[in-house]
């Protein structure tokens, strides 16, 4: 049996067995446009953070590695390697001197962990949210790199702690001895950490922001649970990439539907 | 005589009106049993021609109203989908198959819809 003649019988198959039930279900791939109409940009310049909370990791550092490498592989834009901008630091320096956070003159200059690690709340990080107004900047920026989009923003990562009401399988033994597993409701103290990043879209050739994202996470164990910073960083940024990736590429959603007769 | 010719109109429009009907109805199964199995096989460009054949036929076909708008889906057509998923949940209401479809298009198209704010 020729290859053609094959597909129509199997075609034909099909059919006939379709003709046996009366729903199918199948897979389906729903894509879903990206949020940011990306389309005139070639390149993508992640630039750098200005980063708050805790300093058991370089958040600034650790969040532009890790979108430039999912954006290599799930967006059609060149991702532009440069050096990750110390953007607590350039904010701290163009501050307007009344407006001056207090404690930016604290930070060294060229240290940028420094200044980073002086910014201990959310509130404290909008205090130097004005360089992402500064359009000459990131028109200046822009123009170095062949006026890409650029990736930049705030993030807040912290410890945190909360109890609360968990809920615990328990083993219980009856009267006759028999086994039982029963759900129990217990107080306990929880640790973990709490990831609030801004994510701000610029187009490198105005200078202009195009977008802003807001996202918050966070993942809490038991007190008596010792999990790095670095690891719980990571699982919250998990959390938030499809979202993010989103914003800049085509992104398709799995899912199953029911066809009928 | 008169009446007698109308009596024949009505015994011929009462012959061959749901014949017709379910001449049409028999022709969009087809398109949609067709549909189905290209579908399976990933050919849902192929599938959709069939269904909008199929509705066209036949416009009282949930199932192919149905099926239509799971292809929509699957191409990204939101807003046809939407059309399609509402229309088959119009000609059958009770149908817990349609509106699992339709629930599920839903919560995918206010995603997108959110990412269009």
């Amino acid at each position: 049996m020729t290859a053609p003649i094959r597909a129509i019988v199997s075609l034909g198959l099909a059919v006939t067995v379709a003709a046996c039930t009366n729903f199918y279900e199948v897979a389906i791939e729903t894509p879903l446009r990206p949020k940011l109409d990306v389309s005139r940009f070639q390149r993508v310049l992640v630039a750098g953070f200005i980063t708050g909370g805790s300093d058991e990791v370089d958040v600034n550092l650790e969040t532009a590695r890790l979108l430039r490498s999912q954006l290599r592989n799930n967006s059609q834009l060149q991702v532009v390697d440069a050096d990750v901008l110390p953007l607590a630091e350039l904010a701290a320096e163009q501050a307007p001197k009344p407006a001056e956070p207090a404690r930016a003159p604290t930070a060294a200059p060229g240290d940028p962990a420094e200044a980073e690690s002086a910014i201990t709340s959310e509130e404290e990080l909008e205090e130097y949210e004005h360089i992402f107004a500064n359009v000459g900047f990131w028109k200046d920026l822009g123009e170095e790199y062949q006026s890409p989009l650029i990736v930049t923003g705030t993030i807040f990562f912290n410890a945190h702690q909360r109890g609360g009401m968990v809920t615990q399988e328990r083993e219980v033994y009856d009267s006759f001895g028999r086994r039982q597993v029963v759900p129990v409701r217990t107080y306990r103290d929880r640790k973990g950490y709490v990831l609030s990043p801004k994510f701000i879209f610029i187009d490198g050739e105005s200078g202009a922001i195009l977008s802003t994202e807001r996202h918050r996470e966070e993942i809490l164990y038991d007190a008596s649970q010792n999990t790095p910073a670095l690891s719980s960083y990571f699982e919250l940024m998990d959390r938030l990439m499809p979202s993010f990736l989103g914003a800049l590429s085509t992104q398709s959603i799995k899912g199953t539907r029911i066809l009928l007769k | 005589m008169l009446k007698q010719t109308l009596a024949a109109a009505g015994v011929v429009l009462a012959l061959t009106t749901p014949s017709a009907q379910s001449d049409a109805r028999a022709q969009a199964q087809a398109q949609v049993e067709f549909g189905i199995a290209v579908a399976q096989r990933g050919l849902w460009k192929e599938a959709m021609y069939r269904w909008e054949r199929a509705v066209n036929l036949d416009p009282s076909y949930a199932a192919a109203w149905n099926n239509l708008g799971i292809a929509y889906e699957h191409e990204g057509m939101f807003d046809k989908a939407r059309e399609a998923y509402e229309k088959a949940l119009d000609l059958e209401p009770d149908n817990a198959m349609i509106q699992q479809n339709y629930d599920l298009f839903r919560e995918i198209n206010d995603r997108a819809n959110q990412s269009d704010r």
